[in-house]
């Protein structure tokens, strides 16, 4: 190996950081007693931090797609967006759970080594440019989440969900796998620019590509799973339940991005000649999850489990961009579509991140923050953490000048652009179903009387990240254009 | 700048009583609020002095690029329907403000943040001229709203306030499907202008009529989906009553004038016969209900519900008076139930009731009050001198032109008009004096006295004298009716 192969293979330094990282500290952890614990987590943020200089220096080197390590890896601008926005996730989440883990005796050390390698499997997911690479991102990712959701052992609740979720997880990656299969039959390649090539040639001819689109309902099932829509979705509500709040943050957050970014290099890089096909069955897969989301997240007395189901919809909403990219083979909606997408993805992580991490600044030892009455009168105990929830929920439900709404905004405007009209109502109208639940915290939080008048305790830098967490979204909000402006240039450059 | 100004200055003000903290800064955050107010009050009134009659395009106008990915701009300017509203709206904040400053005594400085938050909020809606600005601020008015009448609102306050949130949602969102339809087929461009000019075939201008209808049917409110209304003016404050009648009921109105009849045109010809059906209802229908009320708060609204079907009435029957008419009567609604409300407030401070049949005789213990309110029941039920009989006049005139029984059956409303609020008026005010509890009143105190003075002399200008209010409209409505009038396909 020379020092040209070395450097040729830099756009690949992030994950090589985030490695070398998890591997340190987990030899480091064992090192450190229990009550120095903290000094691992300000290990996993330094290499948070490396790893996101990394990613700006790549990017800034050059904005160009590399094709790395055979073109197994590819690293391109959507990737570069994508894993910042996970590095910023998985600090927030280390920042938000410390106290909670603390306080229920599960702050060890393989804690931050799942995170950090569950990151390492996600960086892999995004940046992946091949079948092998994808699989292999996402079963590193998922094993360590699975881990993770079963972090309190004694707890019969978290182990049934993770046990679920294992079970579950691997029926996805065996159908996606399975169509994997089918389209490398097809088209004799793993690698997904070459898997496009064939499959537009196949797509073009007059000859059946049955084949193909079978592998194809399989690939959508699978990622339908990932993602969580209907009817993939039963593992979100029990895992989002069972799991440990601050596993449900990390769950909830980061890894959608993955799916996305799946998703994308998947469908968009891999098989957009198939648009026609995959763009009905996301048309009925986003229908469905709008629906069953709302109406059911309106059943719910447990936060977590409402915040489960609000997930589904949000996911279902989200496909709406991805579904409007391609009309009547024509491309020219497809940056706009695909990065309202993004941009709804990006903002559903920050909303996800700043709601369970005020159950998590709320929940105490002893105490878990998790049903409908568990915020009610919020206002009389902290006005201010009742306004940055407010801002959450309000975001949620789409209502300016949050930043929900411009997400909403651009998805529907890239729906209605493709002439799906009517999707866009029906979504309009379903979006209004789930503002009801949304609006029911805010009732509970400003109208209602508190229960006791405890207040909570959270460290200088908790409330400092959550404060700053729900300004975000109202900054996002009356000042969108620059996040809609990168996401843009993520696609394209796609 | 001046628009930008009467935007930002109470919404900054706003933030600012918020940040002043919890209760025990309460007398400090009534005076900012108040400054705040007035100030915001003060930068809106060169905005009319300054107004060119002769100019009936926009003014003061402001163009910013904000969100470039969908050419949406910060776009302001006012014409001469806009202006008015924003001028009414600074004022009725100032009013609020002092209104509350000693009813209000839980939590304060977020009852005044809210208001004056919302103050802004509804001055962006007023001045809006790129859509997705419009509906920015359209939306977000519901946020304060909901917090103000679910906080310090009656008994039923919850179940109001999730009512009105839901219902006025409803509306909008439809209302931005519309609205993206529109940004598709105008080539990529949010501009309210721009769509004026816009050619659509008449069954789209049919889709999105109803699109834009939904929206702005709730807020209005028209009969059949009034029904929020009623719930949401009794259970919230008196301040929020005063701002939900005042000025929130005319975005719906205003939002008519402003997108459905100048870019549907074709549509709105088309459908103007539900249009005054549904009005006819309301001033008729509603005029009954009204009738039967024995809660005054209730009684107010559903007058409301009435009159504000005078306005849309006005609208759809295309002619300068219809529409002057239903303007001018939108202004003096907002001083008069504004007004009403206060009075009510006033009896509900005191006697912490709003049942007509606990009052009886209280001109006796409250003399001045009960001239006050005479005065507003007066204008209520449109009489002459008073600023509700402009309007009405106006409206019952246009409709003559265009037939006579729809001429007759808006003119009913001054016959029930009068007997819902002068028979309210008798029941409350007059008579023997019903109970100790109104033997006990004590009659209005200077603060109280301040603020039905300044509405009482407003509502006299208005009826003496309305040609301030109707010569700045001429200009912009007669470009209107040059809209409506010509088809688009």
């Amino acid at each position: 190996m020379t020092w040209v192969d070395v450097i040729n293979h830099l756009p690949a330094l992030p994950e090589g950081i985030v490695l070398v990282g998890a591997c340190a500290l987990m030899i480091f952890d064992l090192q450190v007693k229990a009550e120095n614990r903290a000094a691992t987590l300000w290990g996993a943020q330094i290499v948070l931090t490396l790893a996101a200089a990394t990613t700006l220096f790549v990017l800034w080197v050059g904005g160009a797609r590399y094709l790395i390590f055979n073109g197994l890896f590819v690293v391109d601008a959507m990737g570069h967006v994508l894993k910042l926005v996970s590095y910023a996730a998985v600090s927030a989440a280390l920042i938000y759970s410390r106290q909670y883990l603390l306080e229920r005796g599960l702050l060890r050390g393989e804690f931050v080594t799942l995170l950090l390698f569950s990151l390492l499997g996600m960086m892999v997911m995004i940046s992946a440019a091949s079948f092998l690479t994808i699989f292999l991102g996402l079963e590193l990712m998922s094993l360590c989440l699975y881990a993770l959701v079963a972090l309190n052992r004694d707890s019969a609740l978290s182990t049934e969900a993770a046990m679920k979720y294992f079970v579950l997880g691997a029926l996805s990656s065996g159908l996606l796998l399975y169509g994997m299969s089918m389209i490398y039959g097809a088209t004799g390649t793993l690698n997904v620019y070459e898997v496009a090539q064939h499959a537009g040639r196949l797509a073009r001819a007059p000859a059946d590509h049955t084949f193909l689109v079978f592998g194809l309902v399989f690939v959508v099932a699978g990622l339908a799973f990932k993602v969580g829509v209907v009817p993939f979705h039963m593992w979100i509500p029990d895992v989002y339940q069972g799991a440990p709040t601050a596993v449900t943050l990390i769950v909830g957050s980061a890894p959608k991005l993955a799916a996305f970014a799946m998703t994308m290099r998947l469908l968009v890089n891999g098989l957009i000649d198939l648009a026609q096909d995959w763009q009905q069955m996301l048309a009925l897969l986003a229908l469905l999850s709008m629906a069953l989301g709302n109406i059911t997240a309106i059943a719910q007395s447990n936060l977590k489990r409402m915040l489960a189901y609000s997930t589904i919809a949000h996911m279902g909403f989200m496909l709406l961009g991805l579904l409007s990219g391609v009309v009547a083979g024509n491309r020219l909606n497809m940056e706009g579509a695909y990065s309202s997408s993004l941009f709804y993805m990006i903002i559903y992580v920050l909303m996800s991140l700043g709601a369970f991490g005020m159950l998590l600044f709320l929940s105490r030892a002893g105490f878990e923050c998790e049903n409908l009455d568990d915020v009610k009168g919020l206002n009389r105990v902290h006005p201010w953490y009742a306004f940055i929830m407010l801002l959450l929920m309000f975001s949620l439900a789409g209502i300016p000048p949050t930043a929900g709404f411009y997400a909403k905004l651009a998805v529907l405007s890239a729906a209605v652009d493709a002439g799906q009209i009517w999707l866009a109502v029906a979504a309009v109208i379903l979006s209004l179903i789930g503002a009801f639940y949304y609006l029911r915290i805010v009732k509970l939080m400003y109208f209602d009387e508190p229960k006791d008048m405890t207040r909570a305790v959270g460290s200088s830098g908790f409330r400092y990240a959550l404060s700053a967490n729900g300004l975000a979204l109202l900054v996002l909000g009356i000042l969108p254009q620059p996040l809609m402006a990168i996401c843009f240039l993520a696609i394209q450059a796609l | 700048m001046l628009l930008s100004l009467a935007i930002w200055v109470p919404i900054l003000s706003g933030v600012l009583v918020l940040a002043l903290g919890g209760d025990r800064r309460a007398p400090l955050q009534r005076w900012v609020g108040l400054v705040g107010a007035l100030a915001g009050f003060l930068v809106t009134i060169p905005l009319y002095t300054g107004f060119d009659l002769q100019d009936p395009g926009f003014q003061f106008v402001e163009q910013k690029a904000w969100i470039e990915r969908f050419s949406i701009y910060y776009h302001l300017g006012v014409d001469g329907i806009s202006v008015l509203f924003v001028l009414l709206n600074s004022f009725i904040t100032v009013l609020v403000v002092i209104a509350g400053w000693t009813v209000i005594e839980n939590r304060v400085g977020q009852y005044y943040g809210a208001f004056l938050v919302m103050s802004g909020l509804l001055n962006g809606v007023f001045a809006a001229l790129d859509a997705v600005l419009f509906y920015v601020f359209f939306e977000g008015t519901l946020i304060p709203m909901f917090l103000i009448i679910g906080v310090w609102g009656g008994p039923n306050r919850v179940y109001a306030a999730v009512k009105f949130f839901l219902y006025t949602l409803f509306g909008s969102l439809l209302m931005l499907v519309a609205l993206l339809y529109l940004y598709n087929k105008s080539g990529g461009s949010f501009a309210i202008t721009d769509w004026h000019r816009l050619p659509l075939p008449l069954s789209a201008q049919i889709l999105l009529f109803f699109g834009f209808l939904f929206a702005f049917a709730v807020k209005v409110p028209m009969w059949p989906v009034h029904t929020w209304l009623p719930d949401a003016h009794t259970e919230a404050p008196t301040g929020g009553s005063v701002v939900l009648a005042a000025i929130l009921l005319k975005l719906g109105a205003y939002g008519l004038v402003r997108f459905s009849l100048p870019i549907l045109p074709d549509a709105s010809r088309e459908l103007a016969w539900l249009m005054i059906a549904l009005s006819l209802v309301a001033v008729a229908y509603i005029g009954l209900v009204t009738l039967v009320q024995t809660d005054m708060k209730r009684l107010i609204a559903y007058s409301s519900i009435s009159h504000m079907g005078f306005v849309t009435l006005g609208f759809f029957i295309f002619n300068a008076y219809g529409v002057e008419g239903g303007l001018v009567q939108m202004i003096s609604h907002g001083f008069v139930s504004a007004a009403l409300f206060l009075c009510v407030g006033v009896l509900y401070d005191r006697m912490h009731t709003r049942m007509i049949g606990d009052y009886g005789g209280v001109v006796n213990t409250m003399p001045k009050f009960a001239a006050f309110m005479m005065l507003f029941a007066m204008a209520n039920s449109g009489l002459p001198a008073t600023s509700g009989f402009v309007g009405e006049f106006l409206v019952i005139m246009g409709a003559m032109k265009a037939s006579f029984w729809l001429a007759f059956i808006a003119a009913t409303t001054l016959v029930l008009g009068a007997a819902y609020t002068l028979w309210m008026y008798k029941r409350v005010i007059f008579g023997a004096v019903a109970n100790t509890h109104v033997a006990q009143l004590k009659d209005l105190n200077p603060r109280e006295f301040i603020v039905l003075a300044a509405l009482a002399a407003a509502v006299l200008l208005m009826g003496v004298y309305p040609l301030p209010f109707t010569e700045v409209m001429h200009g912009s409505v007669n470009e209107l009716l040059r809209h409506i009038a010509t088809s688009k396909y």
